[in-house]
This record gives C-alpha cells, structure tokens and sequence, in this order.
C-alpha cells in the first residue's frame, strides 16, 4: 500500500521558541580546520529583509563525505563536523552567519562530478513550504563549469548561486523574488 | 525476507532510499496561496529547476542527539506545572511505502493553552505562563513512534484578515532521514471550528490531504485521571524507483 504524504504548512510564526538551538550554525567546531563562515541575508518581493524565516543547511567535508547513516566515503576525519547548520532567531534583520568548511567534490548523476556545494532549505512565515536551493562558490570557476546541476540552470540565473568571496568567508543572499530572484529546485 | 525490490530502492547500510518519488502537484500547498497574504512577496516567480537527486539529496544529518531525555515532555520545563488541559500528542512517522522511520528527530512548538506564544514579538494580550516554554525535541523509537506530553494549545488571533484566528495547533519539524525527506507541518485538533475560515490550513487545497493535518483522538493512549490523548500519524516521502536519477 502507497500512502500518501502529510501536506507542508508554514514554519511560521514564532519557530524561534523551538527550532534553534546553541550549536545550531555550527556545520563544523568554530576552530576547525579551514572554517569559513558564510553571511547572507533573506530577502523577500520588495527587497526587504525577512526576519522571520530559518535556514539548513547540508553538505559533504572538505573530503567529498557526509556525516550520515549511509557513511559515503567513510567516516569524517574533519573536527567535530556535522554537515549541518541551522540558522534563524526571529530577531529582526533576516540575516544569517554559518560556520561551515567548503565541501569537496562529489559524485554527481551518471559519471559526472559536482562541483563544491552546500544544499540549503529555506524556511518563512509566508512560506507554505520550503524552497531548496544551493550555495556553490564564485571561486570554484573550474569546477563550476563541470557542475551537471548549474549546467541545467539558465546561464543568466548561475549568479545567484553563486557565493562570493569575503574576509574570511563568503556572502550568499537569498532573494525569495523579484529582480535577482534566488534558482530554487525542484526536488 | 527482502525481495529484490526493496533492495533496490533502499540502500542496505544505511535503510535510507537511494532515491525519493517526486511528488505530485498538490501534494503541499502552493507557495502563493492569496488567502494567506504574506506569501504574496515570499514565493519564487521563476520557474523551479529540475534537481537531480544525487548523494546530497539522499543523505541527511543525524541529530538525535539534540533530543535530552525528558525534552518530550513540555508539562515538566519549570517548577510548578502549566496551566491548561495536559495531553498526550503521539504517533508514527513513516515513509509513503508504510515503512516505520526510526532515530528521526521530531520537534515541536506552540502557544500555551492561551493561544500565546513565549516570543517576544507576540503581543496577543493573554498572559505568558511562567511554567510554559512550549517547545519539545524527541527520536522516533524502533516503530518510528514519537511522544509529547503538553498543554492544548489555545486559538489566537492574527492581523491576515478581519476577525482572522489560527486554530489551535502544534508545529512540527520532522528532519527525516534525508535532505530530501524533510517536513515542516502543522497539527490540528479534531473538530475545531475554526477550520473553516484558516486560509492556512485550507492553503492544502485537497480535502483528504487536510484531513492528514488532524490528529485523531486516541481513548486508547488516554491516561485515567491524568491526560486525553491525540493520535497523530506522518507521512514523509518514500523511495522512487531507481537508486540515481539521471539529470533530465
């Protein structure tokens, strides 16, 4: 028997008094090696912040492994690394910092390699489900041009996944729509 | 006993899917849904594109370990206890193929038993409970089986539309076993009156799938002398047909 599945409402409001918790940016220990944050910020239609939404965010180690119960590519050696951040307080300008590491390459469809990426749910009030996009890096160019998913995406939209290089990490803005409008998959 | 099909659809090591059924158009509401406003500027307006599930997708972060031992229980947070009717809130999780999904981590979220929420932006005028948080984490057992213990939560009103209330309810967030099997939902209680005026829970546009939102109530986990129960059961996205996808 095919059951089907529960329907998807809104995060919103007021998921800050159950969803974060401490370590919840924390994809890696704040002192791992080779630890970058990522800093963005939501934005909705009209260009504004959106304080009330959450962001996940999920990924392989430096190495190409996952954290995970299949165990691809064996066991992390990277420093308390989990491959997951969470982040979202409901404090009032939409921003979000996560401390990640870049992830390696991994195994794309058929033969092909991905690209350096990091999965990312996005989570609102407003939101009646969630919007899955992807973060890949602006100084990853060769391996960009491999990626069998940004091969996918209209070239004129590649940007928005695109994070760009800061002091001591990368910056990648979420725009929910209107002008710059964030690629969000289908998945 | 395994026949050859489930081998193939779910990976031996990890009992995960190697790959997940889309789902089908109304399966959740749409992301702009004019009853309920604040989506008018929070939804994509360019087409969504195809993502191939590869092994980001079909893995997912294992976080039980967020869940201490008496998280499930939100009557117990402070000193004295909460104000309201206690329940019980328990149920399955399971995938569309009716398989249990154990170690999954269930968290939930609510107003008290005035329809108020420990936030600071919430400024409905019913008083915060000191001996309610109103927040809970636990791990599915062996039978995909969560409990909550909690305070039935109460309606409140909100500014979407004139003399607009929320029926009670609880949020949860199931992480699932894989990126791709995450959830975020509501649960209702049976019979609110309010049901037909939410443009929230009536954003699921398919009667039946709304009913998959309201938890049934269980005489049989009902506690003599202690707590009624409520039953409530989720479905998240089972297995698709072939280990990868192919880019398309």
């Amino acid at each position: 028997m095919i059951f089907d599945t529960t329907p998807s409402q809104t995060v919103g409001p007021y998921f800050a008094i159950g969803m974060p918790f401490p370590s919840g940016p924390f994809a890696v220990a704040d002192d791992a090696p080779g630890a970058i944050r990522i800093t963005g910020t939501v934005y909705d239609g009209a260009g504004t912040p959106v304080p009330d939404s959450l962001i996940e965010t999920w990924q392989a180690d430096a190495d190409g492994r996952f954290a995970d119960l299949h165990g691809y590519g064996g066991d992390s050696e990277g420093s308390g690394f989990r491959g997951f951040a969470r982040c979202g307080q409901e404090d009032g300008d939409g921003s979000f910092e996560l401390v990640t590491v870049k992830p390696g390459a991994v195994p794309g469809p058929g033969t092909t390699m991905q690209a350096p990426h990091i999965d990312v749910s996005v989570f609102a009030r407003g939101m009646l489900h969630r919007c899955v996009t992807r973060i890949y890096f602006a100084d990853e160019a060769d391996a960009n041009a491999g990626d069998p998913v940004l091969a996918t995406v209209p070239a004129d939209r590649r940007e928005t996944l695109l994070a760009q290089p800061t002091d001591g990490g990368y910056r990648f803005d979420i725009h929910l729509q209107g002008p710059g409008e964030t690629v969000f998959f289908d998945l | 006993m395994t026949t050859s099909e489930e081998r193939t659809i779910y990976d031996p090591v990890s009992e995960t899917p190697t790959s997940y059924k889309r789902e089908p158009a109304g399966a959740h509401p749409p992301m702009d849904y004019e009853g309920y406003k604040s989506t008018a500027l929070r939804h994509p307006k360019q087409p969504l594109v195809y993502l191939p599930q590869t092994i980001t997708e079909i893995t997912g972060p294992q976080l039980g370990g967020l869940a201490g031992e008496s998280d499930n229980d939100l009557t117990v947070q402070h000193e004295g206890l909460p104000i309201g009717e206690r329940i019980i809130v328990s149920g399955r999780v399971f995938d569309t193929e009716g398989k249990p999904l154990r170690s999954t981590l269930v968290e939930i979220w609510q107003a008290n038993a005035g329809g108020r929420y420990r936030h600071k932006w919430d400024r409905w005028p019913a008083d915060l409970d000191p001996n309610f948080s109103g927040a809970g984490r636990c791990v599915t057992d062996d039978d995909g089986r969560y409990t909550f213990t909690t305070i039935k939560p109460g309606p409140y009103p909100w500014g979407n539309h004139y003399n607009a209330w929320r029926p009670a309810h609880v949020h949860f967030s199931l992480l699932g076993r894989a990126f791709a099997q995450r959830l975020v939902t509501q649960m209702y209680f049976p019979g609110d009156p309010l049901f037909p005026y939410d443009p929230i829970f009536n954003s699921v546009r398919d009667e039946k799938a709304r009913e998959r939102l309201i938890s049934r109530f269980s005489i049989h986990d009902t506690i003599p002398n202690w707590a009624l129960a409520y039953e409530f059961d989720i479905y998240l996205r089972g297995p698709g047909q072939t280990p990868f996808e192919e880019a398309h």
